[in-house]
């Protein structure tokens, strides 16, 4: 008998008995389904995650005013007033600090912007020209501010595609903005660009923000003289060690603090982040990953279960197929590919299931849609594997049965 | 010798439970030749269905030989013992013992899927055999839809299927009505006609009358073995 005919045969048996065979099924697609549901969602949320904070702009490290005080817990951002404009300008004019390319302060603050008689509420960034390029946000309609109106403390604005959606309705052009009069707090600012459609969502929307010039915010808006960070970029990314050492040393020397430890503000890597997230959701994934596992499990010593029920109730066909000259290796075979099809087809469901949650989960949430194909292969071989190894034990007793025994058996 | 399918030399079973001994056959020797219609008696529990196993190749003797067809049974481990009943024994159980749910077609060809025969020839052996037993308008019925003596045809095609040395049938008639027991009975003497070695158990006298020869035993002894009919 070749194989074919072996699955052929126990595809028969298996639909023989509908309810039994999907009951048994059922514990392998819910575990093979939630470790496909749980592997999909969690590598489409950190893909999420990564792209958001890459899109940042690569090469970035950000310094914050206020102590890094044990790694952990770290004083808010821009809670602290150490950092000032001087400080930005000592790290961008001074030539031995070859590690630093850019260097961009911010003053950020929320505000609410105010166009005739609609109104939002939100992030308003002070920033210097170079701040827009460098974080690769661009201008899609009118231009940036130029230094002049930063030496002239100029009441222009740069709104994202958001804020212009707020204020001039949903199907609002760019154009309509353009050249009009904005209120942000108690100051008329005149919008001189829209910024293009970055995306991002949740509390991290680069959409829904406000640029004005930096002296602007600080001098006339905010009246402060600190700033909520400076965002410095680096030449790259082999140098990022070097330009926190630059940038520390500096400030230290310019805040007059020997002890490294007393430092009055930090210096973050983007680097550092992405692996504070993927140790996160890393961490989950593989916890939430375990509980399939055990579920697999519970699924595997059900199919166990359900094979030597099998077993038992058909001892007379078994002892009727040696009798007819089934040598014991094709009785094993007959009884692990019955095993192995009940795993290997519970696990294509559990693939689909698995898919189709991820789905409506990437839909419900507007996230990402992934399937993580490495899991669906892993699935596949678990699946497989479960049916040979809980199979195995029936399918010898199988074997064993002497056929007379087995003729006589009532 | 030359021509005999069956040769039992002073064949003993002992079962063993605990520290009590039974003695199911108590040196037990005959020889079945070719082409013989030999009928089995006894009561039950007269090791009758003892001797069926061991010549069917589905037990081992304690002691004694066996020669079948040439060939030395009774030291074979259990897979060259499936070969045996695979190729040289057709089988006919009291209960038929069909695949359930199952058609008469796939019930036949089984035994020649366990032998490794192509499976367009099985088809075919298949199909002639079911024939000879008149059932070539019941191949795709399920075994489930087929009367008693309908099933025990199938089963005789499928003991036929192997072309074995021997049909071995064990109270072939104990499940079905007289009428179609006769049937059965008919097709037995046309196979006996056409050179089949037929060896039956069966504790019915008019049964064993349809045989030419009648082995009797008792309490695990041969007590007669008789010549009841000449061809």
């Amino acid at each position: 008998m070749d194989h074919r005919e072996l699955i052929g045969e126990s595809i028969g048996t298996l639909l023989l008995n509908k309810m039994r065979t999907g009951l048994a099924m059922l514990g392998i697609v819910i575990g093979i389904g939630s470790v496909i549901a749980l592997l999909s969602i969690g590598e489409a949320s950190q893909k999420s995650i990564t792209a958001q904070i890459q899109s940042l702009g690569a090469n970035i490290l950000t310094v914050s005013p206020g102590a890094e005080r044990n790694g952990l817990v770290r004083g808010v951002s821009g809670g602290g007033t150490t950092l000032t404009y001087d400080d930005a300008m000592a790290l961008s004019s001074d030539k031995t600090l070859t590690a630093i390319k850019t260097v961009l302060p911010i003053y950020n603050s929320r505000s609410q912007i105010v166009y005739s008689a609609s109104n939002t509420n939100t992030q308003v960034y002070g920033i210097t020209p170079e701040y827009l390029s460098a974080r690769n946000i661009k201008v899609a309609t009118g231009a940036n501010f130029n230094q002049s109106d930063l030496n002239s403390i100029t009441n222009v604005a740069i709104i994202g595609p958001t804020v212009l959606t707020s204020l001039w309705g949903d199907s609002a052009q760019d154009s309509d903005a353009l050249g009009q009069n904005i209120r942000i707090g108690a100051l008329n600012f005149t919008v001189i660009g829209v910024t293009e459609t970055k995306g991002g969502g949740g509390g991290n929307n680069q959409d829904d923000l406000v640029y004005i010039p930096l002296s602007t915010a600080q001098k006339k808006l905010f009246g402060v003289k600190y700033l909520s960070s400076i965002i410095v970029e680096t030449t790259g990314q082999d140098v990022m060690t070097q330009a926190m050492n630059q940038i520390g040393y500096t400030l230290l020397d310019r805040h007059h603090i020997k002890d490294v430890a007393k430092a009055d503000f930090s210096i973050r890597n983007q680097q550092d982040m992405l692996n504070a997230v993927s140790s996160v959701t890393g961490t989950l994934t593989s916890l939430l990953s375990g509980v399939a596992a055990i579920s697999l499990l519970v699924g595997g010593i059900g199919i166990m279960n359900i094979m030597l029920v099998t077993v038992t109730e058909r001892t007379r066909e078994i002892g009727l197929r040696k009798a007819l000259g089934a040598k014991n290796r094709l009785i094993i075979i007959q009884f692990l590919m019955e095993a192995v099809m009940l795993t290997f087809i519970g696990g294509i469901i559990g693939i689909l299931v698995g898919v189709i949650i991820a789905y409506i989960y990437a839909k419900s949430t507007s996230g990402l849609f992934i399937v993580s194909i490495s899991a669906v292969f892993l699935a596949f071989f678990v699946s497989t594997i479960i049916g040979i190894v809980f199979g195995w034990y029936p399918a010898q007793k199988a074997s064993r049965l002497q056929p007379i025994e087995a003729l006589r058996y009532e | 010798m030359k021509d005999s399918i069956i040769s039992i030399k002073d064949i003993s079973k002992i079962y063993r439970v605990g520290e009590v001994e039974t003695t199911a056959l108590d040196k037990v020797s005959f020889e079945i030749k070719k082409g013989e219609y030999v009928a089995i008696m006894g009561p039950s529990g007269s090791g009758k269905s003892t001797l069926m196993h061991i010549l069917g190749g589905l037990d081992q003797p304690t002691s004694g030989t066996y020669i079948l067809d040439g060939q030395n049974v009774e030291s074979m481990s259990g897979d060259q013992l499936a070969d045996i009943r695979n190729r040289k024994i057709g089988f006919i159980f009291q209960a038929y013992n069909l695949l359930a749910r199952t058609s008469s077609l796939k019930n036949v060809m089984l035994p020649m899927r366990y032998g490794d025969i192509p499976i367009e020839e099985c088809r075919e052996r298949a199909l002639k055999y079911l024939k000879l037993v008149g059932l070539e308008n019941r191949v795709n019925h399920l075994t489930n839809q087929l009367s008693g003596g309908q099933q025990q045809r199938v089963a005789i095609a499928r003991a036929l299927s192997m072309n074995p040395a021997m049909l071995l049938a064990d109270e072939p008639t104990g499940n079905i009505a007289s009428a179609q027991a006769d049937e059965i009975m008919d097709i037995f003497a046309k196979l006996n006609k056409d050179g089949h070695t037929i060896v039956m158990i069966t504790h019915e006298p008019d049964i064993a009358s349809h045989a030419h020869r009648v082995i009797t035993i008792k309490d695990g002894k041969l007590i007669s073995d008789k010549i009841t009919k000449r061809k």
